[in-house]
Parts: structure tokens; C-alpha cells; sequence
């Protein structure tokens, strides 16, 4: 396409609306070369704009962490096994959507939902079965659950506990965001108030007693899967951050206790550019907001890391091969952008779970990518690019405009209570879709390039009809072997130290061993705390 | 002529809710009265808003595969409220489980890759067969 001079072509801009010019040159880099090099630092050195760690990838590959979970302990240990043998190097688990909420199996809410999304856990002794034979002192579990976050971390100790494992070996993260999943996820269950209790009660905890393991991932993922831009992820992320460590350093605890801790989630799209320049931009944000804000003094409370997932909803259900191309151009983008460990999305995203053979070219895309490509080979290799150095300052600007704008309405907290950042991510994702249907956006095999006889040859996830009434019925037979005594006393003891404001960790790893279920821990917060329920979006 | 009335909701567990919100302003902005419920509701609380509202038609969008079991809950609770209004399920639908659905009685199935206006007109013309040309 070419302008006609004086021609009104409409604004080439990102995906979030920065203006693009035809070619970059020196001149756009702000206040020249000395300012640059202070803004950029060498990679693992403050502001670790260009990296966390001075070899990056040389040193160490990023983590490859395929998310994996269906059904019971037994077939979700399965697909971890196959996963290991594939050569992934870490595990990242799923949850239904009953553990997610707090919901035994046999709940009448969990009607339906039982083993679907991810795997169901109702008790220490599943947790256990779902590590049966992988060795928790080396292997690293990333563990998608927040609501119930603390439940699940205590039914996690128990199962390394039996497998002979100190808490002080144990790596992996938890994502325990709850900020985001009132803003986008939509897995709560207490308010908010209560709910920011418990997320701070696990990272101080975690602070002493799990030295190795990151308590918290600060996650835009999900707001951006919702709708919002690249900017207001950024944005959104770091006013939860924010949140998060004014609660914590509110209880008289250090920053510099925690936050070396802390790690962070985004989403990686198919703006290649704009991406990297978000990642880069987020480690520089981070960096200032430690040290200026909270007044780190050690750099590791400063070091931004970081774990991308690609966007599924940027698959599509037409011709779904073209999924293996967008993922590999959005894994090449979190590896650009110095990601600490990477899920690739299976090109089956739009329809179900991943099938085995989808699973396995995501982990093989991130393999092709780590081993054959070379990009590996040098630190942030398009630092110094005008154009990403431009970008890199201009999302660092807009991304710092939205926390000012989340900060003038009282904080993340007090924003998401009042449904700013809620309608923000709605009306987005409402122009994203208009620009879909009018061709604005081109989308291969949706609005451009159709296919007539589209059939979808993808392999649909069907999980097993009888998994609800066996994982039901297995529970029911756990508790009638428990020491009820026991449980019943360590449920009360959790109740108490919950009503007296006391760090819950200590009582729920009391109740886990005990054999209480997950659903009976989450009772004794849904009794004390009460229930959230969404605001009308309008 | 009072505009078309749609009652959309998410029932079961599933948080995903760009599409349903999405849908819904596009309804509006195609003139119809949208009543959108949220998330977690219940089969019986569709059925009392449906009622209440006076609802033409009615949506729901499941995400987490649940699509099947939960249609026919609602479904069921529909009809044990004597409600005429047609059902339409949106999600991750496959072609066997978008048969499955019409055979239970659900009026309309939105798989995941479905274009918005085509949604838009599907909703509005189970809320309105006569006015097809809408």
C-alpha cells in the first residue's frame, strides 16, 4: 500500500495504539546515547531493563512449562510423566474448576465441572497421588490457583512432606493474584478485603519457610486475554504489585524480606515488537517502583522475572494449524523479551484441551526455538534497535500513566471495587471484536484468506464421563478414614486463628495432614469472610 | 412494538466472560433490551429472571466443556417453570456436542469462532422468528 501525499491513511499504530513511523533513526532515541545507556544497564545490573540475570540464556535456558491438568491425580500425573519424557523441565498444574472455588467433588456446584478444565483435587492424599514417583526436591511446580491459593499450597506441603521433602527445597510458584481475578480471571470466591488478607498471609509465610519458592505471580495475563491493551496490562500489573507489597510492608514486614520473592506473569501476543518492548519495559517499571517506592536495597528485590503465557484468544477455531504459527511467533517474543519460562499455547486452544499430540509441538516449538535458532546465544538481542528502544520508553510512559490513573481512584483495591479497570478491559475487548467483524483487523482464516470447506480436523478433548462420581466417592472414603477427631480439631483451630487474624498457613497445613478436604477448609474462610459477588458491568 | 428482551447469563463455574459481555453490548447496540445476569448463576435463577423479565430468548456461554450437562439443567429448569423462551449456548462446542445440544432442545449453538454479527442475528432471531429481516 502507498500514501498518496497529503493522502488522510488512518494512524499505523501498535496493537495498543502507539504510533508508528516508516523507519527509526538515532533521533528517536530520547536525550541520546550517555541517558540510554543509564536507562538500559547491562543485563542482570539495575534497571534490568535488558535482562535479570548478566548471561541470560547462556547461563540457563528459560523454564519450559507446559500447563497440564485433566481429570483425576492419576491421569494429570500421567500427562506430567509424558511431558518429563518429552524433555519439558518443569510442571505447571491445572485445577478444575471445583478446587479453583473451594468445591469438594462432590458439591452439587461442582456438578459438571468435575476434572474438566484441570485436575480435581480435594485432599492432601491427591495432591500425593498426583506426584506419585516425581521427585518434588528437584522438579519446580508452577500452580495456577488463587482464591483457594492457601488451601492448595498447604495440601502441597503435605505431599512433599510424605515424599520425605523439606519446605526449604521445594521451587516452583504459586500464582495466588487475586486482584486479577476480580479484574479478569473471575475465580474468586471471598471479597476483597479478606481475599488481600490471605494472598499477604501465604507470601509471609512463604517468606520464612519456603525460601526457594515464589509465593506470588503478579499476572496482566488474564486481564489481557480479557481484552485490554499491551500498556494497561503493564499498567494494571504493577498497580496490583503495588497493592500487594503495601499490604505486606502494612504488617511491618521488610520489602527486601519478600520481594526477591516475588515473580510475574504476561501475556505474549503476536505485536512481536510492541511485546518485547512491553517485557523490557516491565523489568525498568519494576526496578523503579522498588527502589523508589518501597526503598529496596537489595537488587534482587528489584529484578523483575517473569513467566509468559501466549494469548489463546488470539487462536483461532478456523483453520487451526495456523495456531502453531502464532504461537511460535509469540514464543519467540517472551524469549526476546528475556522470559524466565514460557507455556506455548496448543494449536487446539479454541476448541478444548490440549490433545497429547497438540501438548507435545508446543513443548517441541519452544524446543526448536532454544536449540536451533541461536537467539539464545546473546543477551536482549534488539537492545539498542531505535525502534524498540522507542517503544520501550513509550510503554514505560503510558504503562506509568494507567497506574497514576489507578492510583487517583485509590488503588488497585479501591479501582476494581469501583469497576474502572473492569469497564476499561469490557470496552476494549468490545472495539477488538468490531474490528474483527469489519475487517479492520486482519485475522487469517476468519476475515481474510477463508477457506469455503473448513473442516476442523482438531482432536477434541472428551474427559472421562465417570471421573465426577469416582473422585466423589473416593473423597467420601478418605474422610470416612480419617482420625475425625483430629481434623475436626484442626478445623477449629483454623476457624480460630481466621476470626483472630492470626497467619492462616500454620492451621491449614494442621487441617491438610489431618485429611480435611479442600472444601472444608474453604468453608471455614467462606463462613468468616462471606461470598463476592461482580457488580453489574453497567 | 416493544424492542426484542434477552436474558444472558453464565451459569456453572467458568469466569470467561469477554465473550458474553461482548455479545451483550453488540445486542444493545443492535436494539435489543439485554438483561445479563453474571457469572455462577444458578439453572433456577435463569429461570426466575427469564420469568420475571419476560425475557424472548435466552443465552448462556460455557467455557470449561461443561457445555452439555449444564444446558440441560437449564433446559430443565426452564420448562419446569412453564417458560416458552428459546435457549442458545455459546462456548467451546464441538460439532458432535453442537448436535447433542439441538437434540436436547437447545434453539441455538454459538461455537468458539463464530463471527459476532453472526451471533447478534442468531440471538435476535430466536428472540423474534416473525422479524427474521433483522
Amino acid at each position: 500500500m502507498t500514501t498518496p501525499p497529503g493522502g488522510d491513511q488512518p494512524a499505523v499504530t501498535t496493537d495498543s495504539g502507539i504510533p508508528v513511523a516508516p523507519v527509526y533513526t538515532a533521533a528517536d532515541v530520547a536525550d541520546g546515547p550517555e541517558a540510554l545507556a543509564k536507562r538500559l544497564g547491562r543485563p542482570g545490573q539495575p534497571p534490568f531493563t535488558r535482562g535479570p540475570y548478566a548471561s541470560m540464556y547462556r547461563g540457563q535456558l528459560w523454564t519450559m512449562r507446559q500447563f497440564a491438568g485433566y481429570g483425576s491425580a492419576e491421569e494429570t500425573n500421567a500427562r506430567f510423566r509424558f511431558l518429563l519424557e518429552q524433555g519439558q523441565t518443569a510442571l505447571s498444574v491445572a485445577f478444575d474448576l471445583p478446587t479453583q472455588l473451594g468445591y469438594d467433588s462432590g458439591h452439587e456446584m461442582a456438578r459438571g465441572e468435575v476434572g474438566r478444565v484441570g485436575v480435581a483435587i480435594d485432599t492432601a492424599d491427591d495432591m500425593a497421588d498426583l506426584f506419585t514417583g516425581l521427585p518434588l526436591y528437584k522438579l519446580s511446580v508452577n500452580f495456577t490457583i488463587n482464591a483457594t491459593a492457601p488451601v492448595i499450597l498447604a495440601t502441597f506441603l503435605v505431599a512433599a512432606e510424605r515424599q520425605g521433602v523439606q519446605p526449604d527445597q521445594l521451587t516452583g510458584t504459586l500464582q495466588n493474584d487475586i486482584l486479577k481475578e476480580f479484574l479478569a480471571r473471575k475465580a474468586y470466591v471471598f471479597p476483597p478485603g479478606p481475599s488481600m488478607r490471605l494472598t499477604a498471609d501465604v507470601v509471609e509465610y512463604a517468606s520464612g519457610a519456603l525460601p526457594r519458592f515464589n509465593p506470588i505471580s503478579v499476572t496482566g495475563y488474564h486481564a489481557r486475554e480479557a481484552g485490554c491493551t499491551a500498556v494497561q496490562e503493564l499498567g494494571l500489573t504493577m498497580a496490583s504489585a503495588i497493592a500487594y507489597c503495601g499490604e505486606l510492608t502494612g504488617r511491618g514486614l521488610a520489602f527486601d524480606r519478600f520481594a526477591p520473592r516475588l515473580s510475574f506473569h504476561f501475556a505474549t501476543t503476536l505485536d512481536l515488537f510492541e511485546e518485547v518492548a512491553k517485557l523490557r519495559a516491565a523489568r525498568r517499571l519494576w526496578h523503579r517502583i522498588a527502589t523508589e517506592r518501597f526503598g529496596a536495597t537489595e537488587p534482587a528485590s528489584a529484578r523483575l522475572r517473569f513467566f509468559s503465557g501466549n494469548s489463546g484468544t488470539t487462536m483461532t477455531a478456523q483453520q487451526p494449524l495456523n495456531n502453531v504459527i502464532r504461537s511460535t511467533i509469540q514464543c519467540l517474543g517472551a524469549v526476546l523479551g528475556g522470559a524466565q519460562s514460557i507455556h506455548v499455547m496448543g494449536y487446539d486452544e479454541a476448541f478444548e484441551l490440549p490433545s497429547e499430540e497438540a501438548v507435545t509441538l508446543s513443548l517441541r516449538t519452544q524446543q526448536v526455538i532454544a536449540l536451533e535458532t541461536g537467539v539464545t546465544r546473546t543477551a536482549d538481542p534488539l537492545g539498542g534497535s531505535f525502534f524498540i528502544e522507542h517503544l520501550t520508553d513509550e510503554i514505560e510512559a503510558r504503562a506509568s500513566d494507567v497506574m497514576r490513573e489507578i492510583e487517583d481512584l485509590g488503588g488497585a483495591v479501591s479501582a476494581l471495587e469501583q469497576g474502572v479497570p473492569q469497564r476499561w478491559i469490557t470496552e476494549a475487548a468490545y472495539r477488538a471484536e468490531q474490528r474483527l467483524a469489519s475487517g479492520e483487523t486482519p485475522k487469517v482464516g476468519v476475515n481474510v484468506h477463508v477457506t469455503e470447506d473448513d473442516d476442523r480436523q482438531a482432536e477434541f478433548f472428551q474427559p472421562d464421563p465417570g471421573i465426577e462420581e469416582r473422585q466423589a466417592e473416593r473423597t467420601r472414603r478418605r474422610r470416612a478414614a480419617r482420625d475425625s477427631s483430629a481434623c475436626s480439631q484442626a478445623l477449629r483451630r483454623l476457624e480460630h486463628d481466621t476470626a483472630g487474624g492470626a497467619n492462616v498457613m500454620p492451621a491449614l497445613v494442621v487441617a491438610a495432614r489431618a485429611g480435611a478436604t479442600v472444601g472444608e477448609m474453604s468453608d471455614v474462610f467462606r463462613h468468616a469472610f462471606g461470598e463476592f459477588r461482580e457488580p453489574s458491568p453497567w | 412494538m416493544r424492542p426484542p428482551r434477552l436474558v444472558l447469563a453464565k451459569p456453572g463455574l467458568d469466569g470467561h466472560d469477554r465473550g458474553i459481555k461482548v455479545i451483550a453490548m453488540a445486542l444493545r447496540d443492535a436494539g435489543a433490551e439485554v438483561i445479563y445476569l453474571g457469572l455462577r448463576v444458578t439453572p433456577a435463577q435463569i429461570a426466575a429472571a427469564t420469568a420475571a423479565e419476560d425475557a424472548d430468548a435466552v443465552g448462556i456461554s460455557v467455557l470449561s466443556g461443561a457445555h452439555l450437562p449444564i444446558a440441560e439443567q437449564v433446559l430443565a429448569a426452564l420448562r419446569a417453570a412453564g417458560l416458552q423462551a428459546p435457549l442458545a449456548v455459546g462456548g467451546t462446542i464441538s460439532p458432535p456436542d453442537a448436535q447433542a445440544l439441538r437434540r436436547i432442545g437447545v434453539a441455538g449453538v454459538f461455537p468458539v469462532g463464530t463471527a459476532l454479527p453472526a451471533v447478534v442475528r442468531g440471538m435476535l432471531r430466536l428472540a423474534r422468528p416473525e422479524a427474521a429481516a433483522l
